[in-house]
């Protein structure tokens, strides 16, 4: 345990936040395990940790929403004592989500009010929201129904929400997840100003580079307990990393020569409405993907990356056939079922209830996917020996920890579950693989597991297309990256030339809609 | 203190089996009380109920034949249930199949037809019974109709064109003007096993379709389709399975087996055909199912222990005067209980202590 002081220096004699000895425990689970923060005025402070590591449930007792099993929160020096949400912000903390309470069908202003505990009425509420957006240069446009806006503007809704109780402390979790490089660091712009103005801010995140630059201080969580707080840009992301994980992470490693065969997945300039209301239309999307590639598909969530997974894997059908090509044949009227047995295979975003079913047995969700093709089913009758054999195999080459040979899906963890649902597939042997968000809530370890089964299969001669939110991840495996905004897929860019800025520039838009985005400034 | 419900991180399998067994003891203990309100005795009230009739071989071979359709319509709702389809109208399928099985009989009636009049009423009591369940499956899949109100609709339909055939061109003319049809000729009856007996073959086609039963869903790709598409819509989308078509497999097949059900009651121990021919046996089977966990030997179990409270329920009537809706009351509270406990499986009572008082001590 080390402890050194932030380079930052406070302005007060006593810090405005304090946990002392913080444990909450449910059951027998340590969730958080006598964790001591302080949080001072005008600073910055990052909480860092993989998932499971407490972060939500530190954040969680601060903000009132879960009771402390011991310990304590301190707040200006006293002892605070807080039974719901409200009464935290009553004190000056604000929060705002990773994931946004929002209602779709309702307007910003409409939003912000239900979340506002004051007493003012809609009109003046409205016009303090105006303002509020416009001073701290997150426009927003009060009348506007949320549906018709972006994640990034969806964010700032939260972000003024937050900032019209005028908090003293606010808490925010993984906020730049969803945003382009270019948003996020407008979002620092902010988050810059609140601490100019004396607000102190909790800062959750596991992207290291982006905390180095922003944090003052930084308090690492592992298994629940509290690693280290240090000054972040005394250190490299590699020392943090480590303190986050407590081991050091294998590095993936591509394959040292690939060879590039000919194109086994294409798609011929798909078009396709959404089957919901507030979904996005897929306009005009061609690429071609051949053996031995790995093809990374960028953009922030919900710029049409759910509905190309669906057109892709069958899910939902396309009118044409040939708008979709697997190994030379045309499958875009076929079957999830008939599309796997040409060769392709799918790993879904959501693991729980679209890749396996959670109350299912692992042989039975091997069953799920690999009933169309092999030995699992023989004259209707299920072969169950092959079916426990398909999970030891993914057991084995893939290192899933579980409690017994054939446990429910529901059980595993996310990392171990995400194994092996990755490995269920890959052990299929597939010619074309299309994942999304192969690393999505993964612990460090299992995400580079994950990552090297990519670069492996991709070597072996398949054809693999990677959809994620996460930049330095299809850099760090792609051959070439596209990138999806509102329903189109860019031209692919050579990884080697694909910059961080210019994906931004993709990802916020702008090349492909220069309108649409000016129209959206102006708003 | 407080007590709260908490998330298992595996369903129990103890409390699986256990479930039925502490609704039971529940529902005996609420069944207590009921019966000392009514003024009886509740031991020997429980005692008629479920010990008289295990007593002697005539009231045996009557839970054999009550519980042959209550076990041949659960083994099909549960494959509904299980896929997530509420057949809820198996009374009216077991109806429309007693009719429509009859109509052979009706019209072979004194004609010396031979052998072909029981197999061909049994496969057109089940084909009548499928073809009755799909109307509310094809109005779910194709115009999104609530297939809990539309089976259970039918289910007068049905009743009431019974009533009409029976008292209007299917009546005896010797009947002294009951609303029934003639007693149904010997090639047209459901031989028993027994000379003399009750139990007839209906009982070992009953089993038979226990054995399918859990073969189809033990076994088969068809018996995992229907669990994961009830159990995980998405992700049995994912896996290639069509929800729509199972909605009209299950219906079909449970529509068949009430069906079935159905003209082996009319066929078998009543004779002919009249109004009344069921105690409710299409919605007792749905407790059944329940209470068998939608398990094909649970269910057979499930089954005859219900058969029993029928027969119980007639002897309480008899010895005791307890009227004989008391044993509709009793099943209606069994199968609250059955599905309150199956909150168990998933769920964990714990109790603790009120964790802010630590923090409020040093307040």
């Amino acid at each position: 345990m080390r402890d050194t002081t932030s380079a930052a220096p406070h302005t007060s004699a006593t810090p405005l936040l304090q946990t002392v000895g913080l444990t909450k425990r449910y059951g027998s689970f340590l969730a958080n395990d006598k964790i001591d923060l302080d949080v001072w005025p005008q600073q910055i402070h990052a909480l860092l940790g993989e998932n499971g590591a407490g972060k939500s449930t530190l954040v969680k007792a601060i903000y009132g929403l879960v009771q402390p099993s011991e310990g304590e929160l301190r707040w200006e020096g006293q002892t605070m004592v807080l039974s719901g949400p409200s009464q935290a912000r009553a004190r000056g903390i604000g929060m705002v989500f990773q994931h946004f309470s929002l209602f779709d069908n309702l307007t910003v202003a409409e939003n912000v009010a239900l979340g506002l505990d004051g007493k003012e009425s809609f009109k003046e509420m409205s016009a303090r929201l105006e303002q509020v957006s416009r001073s701290y240069g997150l426009p927003l446009d009060p009348k506007r129904e949320v549906w018709q806006l972006s994640v990034g503007e969806r964010q700032r809704i939260e972000i003024v929400r937050a900032l019209m109780q005028n908090p003293k402390f606010l808490i925010l979790d993984e906020p730049t997840a969803v945003l382009t490089p270019q948003e996020a660091d407008q979002l620092f712009v902010v988050l810059e100003r609140l601490k100019s103005e004396g607000r102190a801010i909790l800062y959750i995140s596991h992207k290291l580079e982006e905390v180095k630059r922003l944090c003052d201080t930084a308090t690492i969580l592992r298994g629940g307990k509290k690693v280290s707080t240090c000054n972040p840009k005394a250190e490299t992301a590699a020392s943090l990393a480590r303190m986050m994980v407590g081991t050091e992470i294998k590095e993936v490693k591509p394959a040292a020569s690939r060879e590039i065969t000919v194109p086994r997945l294409v798609i011929n300039d798909l078009n396709l409405d959404p089957d919901d209301a507030h979904g996005v239309h897929l306009k005009g999307i061609s690429l071609e993907l051949r053996g031995g590639e790995i093809l990374g598909i960028a953009g922030v969530a919900g710029n049409g990356q759910d509905e190309l997974f669906a057109a892709l894997s069958g899910e939902r059908l396309a009118r044409d056939p040939g708008t979709i090509v697997i190994e030379g044949i045309a499958a875009g009227h076929l079957s999830i079922s008939r599309r796997r047995k040409l060769g392709a295979a799918f790993v879904p975003e959501e693991r729980l209830g679209h890749g396996t079913a959670p109350r299912m047995r692992l042989s039975e969700n091997a069953l799920l996917t690999g009933h169309a093709a092999g030995n699992m089913v023989q004259h209707g009758f299920v072969n169950t020996a092959a079916t426990l054999n398909a999970v030891d195999r993914a057991t084995e080459t893939f290192d899933v920890r579980k409690a017994k040979r054939d446990p429910e899906a529901a059980s595993l963890s996310g990392g171990n579950l995400q194994k092996f649902i990755v490995g269920r597939e890959i052990l299929r042997n597939p010619a074309v693989l299309v994942v999304s968000q192969p690393t999505w809530g993964v612990d460090a370890g299992a995400a580079a597991v994950i990552r090297q089964a990519l670069l492996d299969l991709a070597a072996a001669g398949a054809a693999v297309l990677v959809t994620s939110q996460d930049l330095d991840e299809l850099i760090e495996i792609s051959d070439r990256i596209a990138v999806m905004f509102h329903g189109r897929l860019s031209a692919s860019l050579p990884t080697a030339s694909a910059s961080r800025e210019k994906l931004g520039l993709l990802m916020g838009g702008s090349s492909l809609e220069t309108k649409e985005q000016a129209h959206a400034a102006d708003t | 203190m407080q007590l709260i419900l908490e998330k298992r991180a595996e369903r129990s399998r103890t409390v699986a089996l256990a479930s039925p067994l502490i609704a039971i003891g529940l529902t005996i203990v609420t069944m207590t009380i009921l019966f000392m309100v009514l003024g009886k005795n509740p031991i020997s009230a429980l005692y008629v109920y479920f010990i008289v009739p295990l007593a002697d071989g005539y009231s045996l071979q009557e839970i054999a034949v009550k519980a042959t359709p209550l076990v041949m319509i659960a083994i099909g709702l549960s494959l509904c249930y299980l896929a997530n389809a509420w057949n809820i109208g198996a009374e009216g399928q077991f109806l429309m199949g007693a009719v429509a099985g009859s109509w052979i009989a009706v019209k072979t009636q004194g004609t010396g037809a031979g052998h072909w009049v029981l197999p061909a009423m049994l496969l057109l009591g089940a084909l009548a019974g499928a073809l009755y369940a799909l109307i509310p499956a094809i109005c779910k899949v194709r115009f999104g109709a609530s297939e809990i109100l539309t089976s259970l609709m039918l289910v007068y339909v049905a009743d009431l064109l019974l009533d009409y055939l029976v008292r209007g061109p299917w009546r005896d003319p010797q009947g002294f003007n009951f609303p029934t049809t003639a007693e149904f000729d010997p090639v047209a009856t459901v031989p028993t096993l027994i000379e003399g007996g009750r139990l007839h073959l209906g009982s070992i086609l009953a089993l038979i379709v226990v054995a399918a039963g859990a073969v189809l869903l033990g076994k088969t790709i068809k018996g995992f389709e229907i669990r994961v598409v009830g159990a995980a819509p998405r992700a049995a989308r994912f896996g290639g399975f069509n929800a729509n078509q199972l909605i009209l497999l299950t219906f079909a097949i449970s529509g068949a087996l009430s069906g079935l059900a159905g003209i082996i009651e009319v066929a078998g121990p009543v004779g002919h055909l009249q109004p009344g021919i069921s105690p409710g046996y299409g919605f007792t089977a749905i407790i059944v199912a329940f209470l068998g966990r939608l398990n094909p030997i649970g269910i057979l179990i499930a089954g005859l222990f219900l058969a029993l409270t029928f027969i119980g329920g007639e002897q309480a009537q008899i010895t005791m005067k307890i009227p004989l809706d008391v044993t509709k009351v009793f099943q209606g509270i069994l199968l609250f209980y059955v599905l309150a406990c199956d909150s168990l499986i998933l769920y964990r009572f714990r109790i603790v202590s009120s964790s802010p008082q630590v923090a409020r001590g040093a307040h």
